[in-house]
């Protein structure tokens, strides 16, 4: 399971080699650690307006040096090039040329964010093709940078702005070693009402350093699928966070389940999703034992892959039931309950092969691009609520299903993205995370790919 | 022979000592699944299900009690050392206690009392056993050798002792299910009470189908999805025959019985096989489970035990429940119509034929037990509803902890009072009353 590529490439002599002979030379990525110093270089503010001028406001409170042109030769942490003022094409030159010197000066794990706003808010065609503009460039750059850095965008809708609490937390994450594996990603934000999002959550997100070590302090967590790989991994991270984690899984993965369940101090329930009565039993427990169901992390799933030529009813009909109609009966019975918090949190596990589509998993694709469906569609319900749901798409991850793939094909898979290797568990884990605090109120209906920019579904 | 406490009523408990949840893990018939763990191994892992389910990490309970029936002499702390394994508190304290197969029940009912007492707030009640990893003791001559050469001082003096050792001093011995007093194994005993009761093979045969059938039922329905965590790839009991049928049980060979001058009736099919297993029960005081928001299944309401002379033959080995019975029965004022549910622990389909057949009749309940008449009928229907130990296998310590925590979630959902029997070698036996709290 372990990349012993990477190992390789990122050792004196090998490396030299791999560069002599044009092969890919992934880099060890940046990722979270607890301490994280969110950027110990100066930090690029680019653009023009009132936006770039809030927001660097900001960054400076956030104990970061902040610059609004390159000065040459000096490391970089991030450049942030907010374009939100953009009308028409022609505008975006000078940021991003000033983007194109910043590169160069990136230190390696290295973020550019861009800040632009919603081609559906345009009020005219030069205006939309600038912001279009923008989601092209961006990705270009995101295929360009090296060394583990990484480019992503904030799309502001409506009357959402650069320092709205959603859009700063997202800047968060994506200055932070927590989006390592997230990369030519864009988040769109909406303004939220007010009194949906609490003062603690938007004060202490904009004032940043004040950020709370465990933004999810006091919430309960559902996670399902949590007895190993991905879902065990969620488990940690929101623990971690601060969230009462309940861990569920099938019966018989018992034994890993209440392993998890002990390392993050939480509690495991033993359940089958597909069962119709699956739940009204997590809604029992977490009623009885913590009052309030706040997260629900939609990531058990299976894969029956077959292609759809010799694909029989059995496989077709347990990927659906797993992973995406055990959702939606859960999520129905989840928003019936008054249980269920004001400020509730969906997010779905979906997947790159429900994105783009994957040879073999016509089953699984269907599933997955289901989730998204239903995240969409639930999204627009949840509008003007606190509540939100989004999806966390997972490209390449090293998992216990990905080291089943032959041995061949899962090297190249691995390369097949900018960052050149697999996710990890954690990087999923860390987006869900993410999405699962307060200061997200302003995010809802996104799909979030975590995936190094893989080129499959781009 | 009714004694004095059984003409003393019931005195008010100061507490309500209340069933929160069990755990166990599935039991391995010996030499299966689970041949390479050590008792400590799978309390542990009953342990850590138990913290896993109710979120008890880093908790100080009150007090654990557990025991094991084949126990190694190093184990002599071995609940302790199972907690300090265990995700719980280190600073749990704990204790082990043996009374044979009714070792589990006996915990539950020790650290129940405590619990009323107001001593403690909460407690684990349980037990395990492990025949594939028994301990294996040497030969009284090779013992007494190595003690008498850790004394020796000189070289002739060792020389001496080792030269008295012959080589039959040198095979072990492997514990042996005998009675140490009658030379008897309990299948033997039993064989003896099982032809004295009159009891059939087709009854007994009877009464294990139906014991495989209510718990292959209970897994089809997850009834265990919170009361088992599986362990080392095994998920569900590995002695339970679903698939099994009164046909199949009659071909069955007895193997108990054969030298006596009734017909044999004892096969392995109706008798319970050795076993591996743990089970834990979460107990607590009302106050305890509100303040952490755990939930109450049932009242743990009384107990008693019993001992009887089976030595000179007066009685069974395993019928001390049968005394046990009336007793605690008249204590709380209740009789057996007062019921839903009746757990007794199927050590052999005859122990609990035979100790129905004895309720049952007016002369033996008038004779032996002193009482009026007969002590009453118990209704099948109601009779190990979701299995026992023919079905489950029996690691003798885990049997009360696995009766215990079933019961207690029958009773919550279902309501009622449970009576549990479990009988146990030496002439002993344990009785005890379980009360839905609705």
């Amino acid at each position: 399971m372990a990349d012993t590529y990477l190992n390789l490439v990122n050792s004196p002599l090998p490396a030299r080699i791999a560069k002599a002979l044009g092969l890919p030379r992934p880099s060890v990525l940046r990722r979270y650690t607890e301490g994280e110093v969110l950027a110990p270089h100066p930090v690029l503010v680019a653009g023009a307006g009132a936006g770039a001028d809030a927001l660097a406001e900001v960054l400076l409170g956030w104990d970061i040096e902040v610059r609004r042109h390159v000065l040459p030769g000096e490391a970089l942490s991030a450049a942030v090039v907010v374009l939100d003022a953009a009308t028409e094409p022609a505008e975006l030159a000078a940021p991003m040329l000033e983007l194109g010197q910043a590169v160069r000066l990136l230190v390696p794990g290295g973020r550019v964010v861009g800040v632009l706003r919603s081609v559906a808010d345009a009020s005219g065609p030069a205006e939309a093709a600038a912001r279009q503009g923008i989601d092209g460039a961006l990705r270009s750059v995101a295929h360009e940078l090296r060394a583990g850095a990484t480019a992503n965008g904030i799309i502001l809708r409506g009357e959402a702005t650069t320092t709205d609490a959603a859009t700063l937390a997202a800047l968060r994450f994506f200055l932070s070693g927590r989006s390592a594996y997230v990369d030519g990603q864009f988040i769109e934000v909406s303004a939220v009402p007010t009194g949906s999002v609490t003062d603690l959550a938007a004060a202490t997100a904009a004032a940043g350093e004040g950020v709370s070590d465990q933004p999810l302090a006091g919430k309960t967590a559902v996670v399902t699928g949590a007895a190993r790989g991905i879902g065990a991994e969620i488990a940690r991270v929101l623990a971690r966070e601060g969230a009462r984690v309940v861990a569920v899984d099938v019966p018989a993965a018992g034994e890993q389940l209440a392993a998890v369940a002990n390392s993050v101090r939480g509690t495991a329930l033993q359940l089958d999703i597909t069962a119709p009565e699956a739940a009204a039993r997590i809604l029992d427990h977490v009623r009885e034992r913590f009052g309030v169901l706040d997260i629900v992390v939609h990531n058990a799933g299976i894969t029956r892959d077959k292609l759809l030529a010799n694909m029989d009813a059995a496989r077709w009909d347990s990927v659906i039931a797993v992973n995406i109609a055990s959702q939606l009966r859960m999520n129905e019975q989840f928003l019936a309950s008054d249980a269920f918090s004001d400020t509730g949190r969906i997010i779905s596990l979906a997947s790159t092969s429900g994105i783009a589509g994957n040879r073999g998993q016509s089953n699984y694709a269907a599933s997955k691009a289901g989730v998204i469906g239903m995240v969409r569609a639930q999204a627009a319900g949840f509008e003007g609520t606190g509540r939100t749901i989004n999806a966390v798409a997972p490209g390449f991850i090293e998992t216990d299903m990905t080291a089943r793939i032959p041995p061949l094909t899962r090297q190249v898979a691995r390369r097949l993205s900018s960052l050149q290797q697999g996710g990890l568990p954690v990087d999923v884990a860390e987006t869900v995370a993410f999405l699962a605090a307060a200061a997200a109120a302003g995010i809802n209906g996104q799909v979030v790919r975590v995936c190094g920019q893989n080129l499959v579904g781009a | 022979m009714a004694d004095q406490a059984g003409t003393q009523n019931a005195a008010p408990s100061p507490r309500t000592a209340v069933v929160i949840g069990g755990n166990r893990i599935p039991f391995a018939r010996a030499g299966g699944a689970y041949a390479y763990s050590s008792n400590r191994d799978m309390l542990i892992a009953a342990l850590d299900g138990l913290v896993a389910r109710f979120g008890l990490q880093g908790e100080r309970i009150g007090e654990v009690a557990a025991g094991a029936v084949l126990k190694h002499s190093r184990d002599f702390n071995l609940t302790r050392e199972a907690v300090l394994g265990s995700a719980l508190s280190p600073a749990t304290p704990a204790y082990d206690l043996q009374q044979a197969c009714a070792t589990g029940l006996e915990t539950v009912v020790g650290l129940s009392n405590k619990i009323k007492l107001g001593q403690i707030e909460s407690g684990i009640a349980g037990g395990v056993d492990s025949a594939s990893d028994a301990p294996i003791a040497v030969s009284e001559g090779l013992r007494r050798a190595l003690l008498d050469l850790s004394r020796a001082k000189t070289t002739q003096q060792k020389i001496r002792i080792l030269s008295k050792l012959r080589p039959r001093d040198l095979s072990p011995n492997a514990p042996g299910t005998g009675e140490p007093r009658t030379g008897l194994s309990m299948g033997e005993h039993q064989a003896i009470t099982t032809a004295a009761w009159q009891i059939t093979r087709e009854a007994q045969d009877d009464l294990a189908y139906r014991s495989h059938q209510n718990l292959a039922a209970a897994f089809e329905r997850d009834f265990f999805s919170d009361l088992m965590t599986p362990y080392r790839g095994l998920t569900r009991d590995a002695n339970l025959r679903a698939d099994t049928s009164l046909e199949k049980l009659a071909t069955l060979k007895p193997v108990f019985g054969t030298g006596l001058d009734t017909p044999a009736t004892m096969t392995a099919g109706n008798s319970t096989p050795l076993t591996d297993g743990a089970a834990v029960v979460l107990l607590g005081s009302e106050e305890y489970a509100r303040t952490n928001n755990l939930p109450m299944l049932a009242n743990v309401v009384d107990a008693e035990a019993a001992a009887v002379d089976f030595v000179h033959g007066e009685e069974g080995l395993l019928m001390a429940p049968v005394h046990a019975m009336p007793r605690l029965l008249e204590r709380n004022g209740l009789t057996f119509d007062d019921f839903d549910f009746f757990e007794i622990h199927e050590a052999f389909a005859g122990t609990v034929l035979s100790s129905i057949a004895a309720w049952e009749d007016e002369d033996y309940c008038t004779r032996v037990l002193g009482l009026d008449g007969a002590l009453g009928s118990i209704d099948r229907s109601r009779l190990n509803v979701h299995g026992s130990s023919l079905a489950t296998g029996h690691p003798f310590a885990a049997t009360g902890g696995r009766i215990v925590a079933s019961l207690g979630k029958t009773l919550s959902e279902q309501g009622g009072r449970g009576l549990i029997s479990v009988c146990a070698a030496g002439g002993q036996g344990v009785v005890a009353i379980l009360e839905a709290r609705n």
